[in-house]
């Protein structure tokens, strides 16, 4: 058995989670006053005004409607990337084909791949067909990425056993049912796992929305901008506009919390 | 998962007698055919909306492409001589690469430093580890938001706390080196705890045997660390370092919204304007795209050629 560890260990973690959780603690304190707490009073207990900033983020940007923008946005580029993800990850952990280690290959090349650099052809194309402003600009773009596969690839692997496909097979299953059968329940684990990651980075995505979209159907990280860019920074609102936007993640990392901390460790390992 | 296998099971019992030949030639094409159909989604799309456009990039930097001017004018290589005479383009560089080593640098060295604490026998242990990656679901854009009020010049809470030691305040918006800092700071306070969670799992990878020949042969804690535990990182720190290369030379949110009601973002005599943001200026504000395209396409064999060469160092040096 390994002793346990010092105190002085959890003195030094315990400084760095208080560290890590300080500027949320620091948003809500002063959207919870005025702005005297950052003018001279200081202070570390919240006030009683969070709801009287809070209403006048309602006033200033369309939160609720960004709100529902980021979920659309975020909920469909999940669903679309888990399902494509798994899919070709399917294939290319259990299926012979010809060419397969070229195109696997491929997609491990591209995963190094800054695709956000291609944002000026992007911005015509959207002009183009139209939907600048709309959320199809921001949902098209981010269908497919080239990690989800090669993370759902790494997991199938090991996940399914060859017999299992084969096995369906000489049953006279299609492959598509099989897919649909046997590889959908086994990546279950995996795919929600990457769903979580994908959920979280489209909705902290910010340069495309931002170049795409506008001040009336934005999404939740363009209205803060909107709210923070007036001419004089009025504290109090803007860090009530980041709080209020924070709450939904820290709900889901409370949930979630223990699942992506695996997920964080087991990408690790298979990466 | 049983109950889906036996649904499976059930289907050709169902049907009694040999399979017509028909449907081994279907299922022939299906085994053939199929594999094809799954990943075509993928390489269909990630084409049309990653490599195409990527690709077009370079061939818009070789127009004078104004957004609403009638024919874009093509001009060769003049973007690119444009770029490398302007002064802009080279304090962005220095500026990106500046905030990319006051980040990478003291966060990798922290996050193994975490790591090893965490990789100690603690009580609660998933506990820690949420604590430590909280940052990581934080919001970029909230995030810059609430250290630009941090390090407000005239009542952040950083130079309040300062002057508590004595130190006189620092306009973190107005100097350079200040302002890379500050910014890097946001990045570091996002991404330690991320990296010191892989890292973990790395270490705990490690196999104990090793551990216990080392303390037979009486090797000391720290002796242990660098000898055997730093060694069996390197994979680990190459997929580190190598990410925060690929996503810290593409820094955008932080400069551009570092400064409250900052106009376009940058800081007002470009101290922390960064080549993403100087991208995003000149396509979108400036309205040139050939010239943004150019930025772009450079950019992209920056960050390639410095991932590369990264892979290449680390893989020498941590040994």
């Amino acid at each position: 058995m390994m002793k346990r560890p010092s105190f002085a260990i959890y003195g030094i973690l315990a400084a760095f989670v208080l560290g890590s959780a300080f500027p949320f603690y620091w948003s809500f304190l002063v959207a919870s006053r005025d702005n005297s707490v950052l003018t001279g009073d200081f202070t570390l207990v919240p006030g009683g005004n969070f709801w009287t900033n809070a209403s006048r983020v309602f006033d200033t940007v369309p939160f609720w409607k960004a709100l529902g923008n980021s979920f659309i946005v975020s909920g469909t580029v999940t669903f679309s990337v888990v399902l494509l993800s798994t899919l070709a990850g399917f294939a290319f952990a259990k299926l012979k084909f010809r060419g397969r280690g070229v195109l696997f290959l491929f997609v491990v090349a591209t995963l190094a791949v800054p695709t956000q650099l291609g944002i000026i052809p992007l911005y015509m194309a959207m002009a183009e067909f139209g939907w600048a402003g709309e959320l199809e600009a921001v949902i098209v773009p981010n269908l497919v990425t080239a990690f989800g596969v090669f993370w759902m690839r790494q997991y199938l692997v090991d996940a399914i056993p060859d017999e299992l496909v084969e096995a369906a097979r000489m049953d006279g299953c299609s492959l598509w049912r099989a897919f649909w059968h046997v590889a959908l329940p086994a990546a279950r684990p995996a795919a929600a796992m990457l769903g979580v990651f994908t959920f979280m980075q489209s909705w902290n995505d910010f340069l495309w929305p931002l170049v795409v979209l506008n001040a009336d159907n934005p999404t939740l990280q363009v209205a803060l901008e909107k709210l923070q860019s007036g001419y004089y920074v009025d504290y109090s609102l803007v860090l009530a506009g980041t709080t209020l936007a924070t709450v939904p993640v820290l709900i889901v990392f409370l949930v979630l919390g223990r699942q992506i901390v695996a997920g964080v460790m087991q990408g690790a390992v298979k990466g | 998962m049983t109950a889906t296998l036996s649904k499976v099971d059930r289907g050709p019992a169902q049907e009694a007698g040999p399979r017509p030949p028909r449907r081994y030639r279907l299922s022939n094409l299906d085994a053939k055919v199929s594999p094809y159909l799954f990943v075509a989604p993928f390489f269909v799309l990630f084409g049309a909306i990653g490599l195409f456009p990527l690709l077009y990039t370079a061939y818009v930097s070789l127009f004078d492409w104004e957004v609403g001017a009638d024919e874009p004018l093509f001009i060769g290589l003049e973007n690119y001589r444009t770029l490398f005479e302007d002064d802009q383009f080279w304090n962005a560089l220095f500026n990106t690469f500046s905030i990319f080593l006051l980040s990478s640098v003291p966060q990798i060295i922290v996050a193994v430093v975490i790591a090893a604490l965490l990789n100690a026998n603690l009580r609660a242990r998933t506990g820690w580890r949420m604590g430590v990656l909280l940052p990581y679901v934080a919001s970029l854009v909230a995030l810059t938001i609430i250290f630009g009020s941090l390090f407000g010049p005239q009542y952040g809470l950083v130079n309040d706390v300062l002057g508590l030691f004595g130190i006189s305040p620092i306009d973190w918006q107005a100097s350079t080196f200040g302002s890379h800092v500050a910014i890097a700071s946001m990045v570091n306070w996002r991404w330690t705890g991320y990296n010191a969670l892989i890292i973990l799992a790395a270490m705990q990878a490690i196999p104990r045997d090793v551990y216990e020949a080392a303390l037979v042969d009486g090797a000391s804690a720290l002796r242990r660390f660098f000898s055997i535990t730093l060694p069996m990182l390197k994979p680990t720190l190459i997929f580190v370092i190598v990410t925060s290369t690929i996503g810290g030379l593409q820094i955008f949110t932080e400069p551009k919204l570092f400064e409250p009601a900052g106009g376009s973002g940058g800081g007002s005599e470009h101290q922390y304007q960064t080549v993403v943001l100087y991208l995003y200026q000149s396509a979108f504000q400036g309205l040139d795209l050939g010239y943004a395209s150019a930025i772009a396409w450079v950019l992209f064999l920056v960050v390639i050629g410095v991932a590369v060469l990264n892979f290449f160092l680390t893989r020498r040096a941590v040994r």
